[in-house]
């Protein structure tokens, strides 16, 4: 092996966002092979609605999982917004300010599973779980089990009327998300209260403070991603979002290189993780390949990172590269 | 009575964790430039006492004093703000950061006042402090975690070091280490006793090396301090004798 290529594999096993970003170069040259409908902008359109939710759901994860914390409740919260969306606007407020209220009750509703979680020390796995099924009983009691029409107007354009308008606010709060976790004492503290949780507290680290912070972005970022979601299908859906988006976001952000036990990950690699899977649901789709497929792809992905993580960890460590 | 010449004193702390009596009184006094070794068997209640000193918990009973000021720790950090530094026995280090991330924990360098870290500061003042003191580590930008045992706890002690302070608290330093790697904290500790600027204590198991390091020892058993002296008048065997001593009791 030349210097030249030896450097290159150490760049993509020492940053796990370069691999997960060569694993999307080398799909999207496959598929645009394999059909000519792929660099379409219709069909580049639909790969960016795939995976724009799962990116901003992804960010708020990430931020978790690097903490020690799971958020599962979160595809809940993506349907409950635009429904307090809807009851603000329709009690008066404007359509802006029915936004601002949709999130600030989301991220209550974050900050509530986070105290539970920190105060009484119930893994956020059983919390989120339980809020998971509350937030759904709730949006279905509020909602009647109905779906409603999004709200006209200029607020609903600039955040979902565009095709691309999700995605480009996907991307844009990704890159801020990853300046924060790179470049603020915040995004430094989340690695330390998950990496050591007593050394980040014996260092003076408010650990808890951290934890609950990260459950409220989560669900804000949950609830935001709902409500661009509704204004792009012009519709408020009960069952939009669920455990399915959840999911999958916490797929993006383990294919992308956060590690499940805490204290290391990366957003650019989420960002990447949830365009893989974009690509890899449309381009079977185009292809005609079963939905199932589709599944059984996901699962194998994150059961081979997972384990290449752990691998990779142990070798880097006697290696050095 | 109190003593302004005294880096730190405290006064019959006790400690209770729940049903559990960690500490039933321990007294010790702490001049500046001295350093204090403690003795003493596993949960004897060290790493305790060094908590409270550290304002990481807070004393049952008893009192602090720094400089003949009685004090009352709220945190880790208002302790700090008394030139109080800790090095606990986990090290307090993030192994998923680098070195010096982790000799900037919690006391970040930002832009200004900007929200943004500074890293190029942390990168270079954390280089200089760490030769400051003769430690060596591959790179800066190295993760803790690839670090061996010695130069994770010297990363630790030049941590404490580097923020100033006046009394340098060591929770078994030379714990889970080679002799070589012990050799170099110890060089560590000796080059920073002869600085004369920061009081130590120091917990460790192995008595002769105390004995050579310290000023004076003092042993820790069952939350209660059973021996104390000048190292130079405290031999080994005399310390060996008091543990035979408390075992003997402790059987009957
Ligand atoms: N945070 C805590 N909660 C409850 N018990 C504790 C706590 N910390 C220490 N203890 C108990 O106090 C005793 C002394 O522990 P420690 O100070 O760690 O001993 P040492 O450092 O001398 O080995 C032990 O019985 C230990 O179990
Ligand atoms: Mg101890």
């Amino acid at each position: 092996m030349n210097k030249k290529t030896k450097g290159l594999l150490a760049l993509l096993l020492r940053k796990p966002e370069a691999s997960i970003l060569l694993v999307g170069i080398i799909l999207i040259i496959t598929f645009q092979s394999l059909t000519p409908d792929f660099f379409t902008n219709a069909n580049m359109q639909t790969v960016s609605q795939f995976f724009a939710p799962w990116t901003l759901i992804a960010c708020g994860e990430i931020m978790l999982l690097i903490s020690g914390e799971v958020d599962l409740s979160v595809g809940q919260v993506f349907a409950l917004a635009p429904f307090i969306m809807h009851f603000a606007i329709v009690a008066g407020l404007p359509v802006v300010l029915g936004v601002v209220v949709a999130l600030l009750v989301s991220a209550f509703l974050g900050f509530c599973i986070g105290v539970i979680t920190v105060r009484f020390g119930v893994p956020s796995f059983i919390t989120t779980l339980g809020a998971m099924l509350l937030f759904n009983g709730l949006t279905l009691t509020i909602s009647g089990g109905f779906p409603l029409d999004t709200p006209d107007g200029i607020t609903g354009v600039i955040l979902g009327g565009w095709e691309y308008s999700e995605i480009l606010w996907a991307v844009g709060i990704a890159l801020a998300m990853h300046i924060m976790l790179r470049h603020t004492r915040w995004g430094l503290h989340t690695v330390a209260a998950g990496g050591n949780p007593t050394g980040a507290a014996e260092a003076g680290i408010h650990i808890r403070r951290i934890k609950i912070g990260n459950f409220m972005m989560c669900s804000v970022l949950g609830g935001f991603a709902g409500i661009l979601n509704a204004f792009h299908v012009t519709s408020i859906d009960p069952n939009a979002g669920g455990a399915n988006v959840m999911f999958l976001a916490i797929a993006s952000a383990v294919i992308g290189g956060t590690s499940l036990l805490g204290g290391s990950g990366t957003i650019l690699g989420g960002l990447f993780g949830a365009a893989v899977l974009g690509i890899l649901q449309d381009g079977f789709t185009l292809l005609g390949i079963n939905a199932f497929t589709f599944d059984i792809i996901t699962g194998a992905a994150i059961l081979i990172t997972m384990i290449s993580n752990v691998q990779f960890a142990a070798w880097r460590r006697r290696s050095r590269i | 009575m109190s003593d302004t010449n005294h880096a730190l004193e405290a006064r019959n702390i006790t400690k209770r964790f729940g049903r559990v009596q960690a500490l039933h009184g321990i007294s010790l006094t702490l001049k500046p430039g001295e350093m204090l070794g403690i003795l003493g068997d596993n949960g004897a209640g060290k790493s305790t006492l060094m908590k409270i000193l550290s304002g990481y918990h807070a004393p049952t009973t008893g009192e602090l004093l720094v400089k003949g000021e009685q004090v009352e720790f709220t945190s880790v950090d208002h302790a700090r703000s008394f030139g109080i530094e800790c090095v606990y026995q986990d090290l307090a280090l993030v192994n998923t950061l680098s070195v010096y991330h982790n000799m900037f924990l919690n006391r970040e360098v930002r832009h200004g006042a900007s929200p943004f870290l500074n890293h190029k500061e942390m990168r270079e003042r954390a280089a200089a402090a760490l030769e400051d003191i003769g430690v060596n580590v591959p790179s800066v930008d190295e993760e803790v975690g690839m670090l061996s045992g010695g130069q994770r706890q010297a990363i630790a002690i030049a941590r404490a070091v580097s923020s100033n302070a006046r009394v340098l608290l060591l929770d078994e330093p030379l714990a889970a280490m080679g002799a070589r790697e012990a050799g170099m904290i110890i060089a560590l500790i000796e080059r920073l006793k002869a600085r004369g600027d920061v009081s130590l204590i120091m917990i460790a198991h192995n008595y002769a090396q105390t004995l050579d390091v310290a000023d004076k020892v003092m042993m820790v058993q069952r939350g209660t301090c059973t021996f104390e002296g000048r190292s130079a008048d405290t031999s080994v065997l005399e310390l060996l004798d008091i543990v035979k001593r408390e075992y003997r009791a402790a059987a009957q």
